[in-house]
């Protein structure tokens, strides 16, 4: 009997030593890593777990200077061979808001608080072109490049996050566009009065980014799989601005429904642009709050749609 | 540092068969359900293993399955196996275009792969813009291609161009400059496809000195994909073989090569086969039976006539198809391609059911080993692919008509020629 316990606590030494030892090789494995990280060798382990909320910020950092060329290339590449160049810029917010003010203003007599109707759809054209180009964009990003996407890997958050860069410069040049016009009215004698409101405008320009982006991020990764979503998205924009006071603003509303137009977080964003610049509109922090809030919930939404999306989409797509 | 480049340990890859549509959500969902109570796929229990001849019941497969081998540093490994194995998926997963589905991989150090040559180039971008990009796609920083600019330049051999749009570039051009950014990348590990066989001549004598020169001399590891035994005996000290997506121990190249070729032999020949109706019930066209034959039926007899018999079923009343008949020899070096478009200029207008007899009058193939790939399909849209289904011999035969041949290994095939002496 003696002989038997004997034996069974040297099997069970053994164990325990067999366990010290793998915790030892495994310490030694970690620190291996430390020391490859710190000798500037990069150690990349692959695994199928996948991070649910994780944006790639590291990684985003090391890839900048690709962020960079991307933007770089689409604005490089975007008005080769045409004659007007960059004059392109221009035209598209010029003639979208002479049509609004014959159609919206003229023919319907559709309130504009007030405001001269050039500026008043300008201002609406302006910030709502920026959101609309922005999503339409990051909206087609699997598709659209899945001869890069299946042969080279790079966080592939980079390609929605330039589409937000270039257009965030396109956004800057219609912006002084709508500043020139605004100043011939304002020095002109008419109603307009900017105020404090002003100051919010880089955040109202973040809140679109991220509105923009989010969605773009959900229906991009969504159409790999569903195509139903590329014909959705066609008219779908063009929905979304009609639910949105860019034609109109927001006081034309009885105020006891004003707040199913509120629930469209584009909504106080728009309004509030108007405000600042213009003087008129419904401007609410309330309001602001509850958009950036939705704002981010979808944010984080299309960041886990994307996440996951980008890891098996070459199988599907 | 660890003495291993690449750690691979029980990598799987889990793939869907088929079509996706109006299922495919049912299934998604199913799969959701079943992580959010913390239970396995149960896709993955249903799916069956890499298996090509036989069409799976459930519709999963793994293309990879418990594929675990470690790769030492400085080592040049060629990875063999018949298409479909699982080679590319793997490549695909070592340089995170797809995921996996089990298991893990370390890689230690930066990995890059020629798979991506030419990937990112924008037409309307000069030569010299495009090294920018494509460098930054493959994951240099500017400042590192700012000081190998030269470097890249010269190595490509299109000085001339580079401040000329990319869309004016002949293709060659257009993959020399890929190949030259991809090449000055400096990875600790290299990934090589196939994708050699473009260029021109000269560039591919570049290309593959190039790799020579990264792995024998740099130390650096490269991996070497590849169903030609030749390129592989060639260019790689090591092997590995992949079949049905398992992955066979590190063997010396020349021992995995043999063992390739063994067990390719071992399969037998097979101058015919028939498939059964009921595996291809959702296909348009698909071959039924095929037969290899030389004259009256008897063996293949080099400079004897050869002939491929086909027998196919359609359910489309207008479809179209082409048979298209790739021809192997025993290290899998494609030796030649046949078509029924090339040799009559038209495509086959297909009954509900036929046959497609294609003759050869005098083959000019030395006497050997070979393979056979059949494809029955329009337009670059495959109805029917039959990988390997033929494995046959050549006889010794007198194809000259006059008794004598050229000896052993003197080239692949014969070539009938006139003669005058003035």
């Amino acid at each position: 009997m003696a002989k038997l316990s004997v034996l069974r606590n040297s099997v069970r030494v053994i164990k325990q030593l067999s366990e010290i030892k793998s915790k030892i090789l495994s310490l030694l494995n970690l620190y291996q890593t430390y020391k490859m990280q710190k000798e500037n060798l990069p150690v990349r382990v692959i695994s199928p777990q996948r991070g649910f909320f994780s944006f790639p910020l590291k990684e985003v950092l090391e890839y900048k200077d690709l962020l960079f060329l991307f933007v770089r290339r689409d604005f490089v590449a975007l008005y080769k061979q045409t004659i007007l160049g960059p004059l392109w810029f221009f035209i598209q917010p010029v003639l979208t808001t002479i049509i609004f003010t014959i159609i919206f203003g003229r023919v319907a007599q559709i309130s504009t608080d007030g405001l001269p109707d050039v500026l008043f759809y300008l201002a609406g054209v302006t910030a709502w072109n920026y959101f609309s180009g922005c999503w339409n964009e990051t909206s087609d990003i699997f598709r659209k490049n899945k001869d890069i996407f299946g042969k080279v890997y790079f966080p592939r958050v980079i390609m929605p996050l330039s589409i937000i860069i270039t257009n965030l410069f396109r956004f800057g040049i219609q912006f002084l566009l709508f500043l020139g016009v605004f100043f011939y009215f304002y020095f002109s004698g008419h109603e307009i009065q900017p105020n404090w409101a002003v100051v919010f405008l880089p955040v109202l320009i973040l809140m679109m980014a991220m509105f923009s982006l989010a969605l773009g991020m959900l229906i991009s990764a969504l159409t790999v799989k569903y195509r139903d979503l590329v014909f959705l998205i066609q008219f779908g924009i063009q929905l979304f601005m009609y639910a949105t006071p860019v034609v109109y603003p927001l006081s034309i509303v009885s105020p006891e429904r004003q707040w199913i137009l509120v629930l469209n977080p584009m909504t106080s964003i728009i309004e509030t642009f108007r405000f600042a610049f213009l003087g008129s509109g419904t401007f609410h922090y309330v309001h602001l709050l509850y958009s950036f809030a939705s704002i981010l919930i979808i944010f984080v939404l299309g960041l886990l749609v994307f996440n996951r999306t980008e890891k098996s989409f070459m199988d599907i797509v | 540092m660890s003495e291993f480049a690449l750690e691979i340990k029980n990598v799987s890859k889990l793939y869907k068969l088929g079509v996706i549509s109006t299922g495919t959500l049912s299934h998604d969902l199913n799969r959701w359900w079943h992580r959010v109570r913390g239970l396995d796929d149960p896709y993955e229990r249903i799916a069956e293993a890499n298996i090509q001849d036989s069409k799976g019941e459930s519709g999963y497969i793994w293309a990879l399955k418990d594929v675990s081998f470690n790769v030492p540093h400085g080592t040049a490994l060629g990875i063999i196996g018949k298409n479909g194995a699982g080679k590319s998926t793997l490549l695909k997963i070592l340089s995170r275009v797809t995921s996996l589905t089990k298991g893990e991989i370390r890689i230690n150090g930066r990995i890059a792969s020629l798979l991506e040559v030419g990937t990112g180039f924008h037409p309307e971008l000069t030569g010299r813009e495009n090294i920018f990009l494509n460098g930054a796609i493959l994951g240099m920083k500017k400042n590192e291609i700012h000081s190998k600019l030269d470097e890249i330049i010269a190595f490509s051999g299109v000085e001339k161009y580079v401040d000329t749009p990319v869309k004016r570039y002949s293709s060659g051009m257009r993959v020399r400059l890929a190949f030259a950014v991809a090449a000055h990348l400096e990875p600790e590990i290299l990934v090589v496809d196939e994708v050699l066989a473009v260029g021109d001549v000269e560039f591919q004598k570049k290309a593959i000195g190039k790799m020579q020169d990264v792995s024998r001399n740099q130390g650096r590891t490269v991996l070497f994909v590849s169903h030609n035994m030749a390129a592989v005996k060639n260019l790689c000290e090591k092997g590995v073989i992949m079949k049905n997506g398992f992955a066979s121990e590190i063997f010396s190249s020349d021992t995995a090569i043999q063992k390739y070729l063994e067990e390719q032999e071992s399969l037998g020949l097979h101058n015919n086969f028939s498939l059964k109706d009921s595996d291809f019930a959702n296909y348009t066209a698909f071959i039924t039976e095929g037969k290899i034959f030389g004259k009256n039926d008897n063996s293949i007899i080099c400079g004897d006539e050869m002939n491929i018999h086909i027998k196919y079923k359609n359910n489309d009343p207008t479809a179209y198809a082409d048979l298209h008949v790739g021809l192997y020899d025993a290290f899998g070096t494609k030796i030649s391609h046949l078509a029924a478009s090339f040799t009559t200029g038209s495509v086959i207008k297909l009954r509900a059911e036929g046959n497609i007899m294609c003759s050869i009058p005098r083959l000019p193939l030395i006497p050997g080993r070979y393979s056979i790939n059949l494809s029955l399909h329009y337009r670059g849209k495959p109805y029917h692919r039959v990988l390997d289904a033929f494995f046959f011999i050549v006889e010794e035969g007198d194809f000259f008509n006059s008794g004598r041949m050229p000896g052993h290994n003197q080239g692949k095939f014969l070539i009938d020629a006139d003669w005058q002496f003035l």
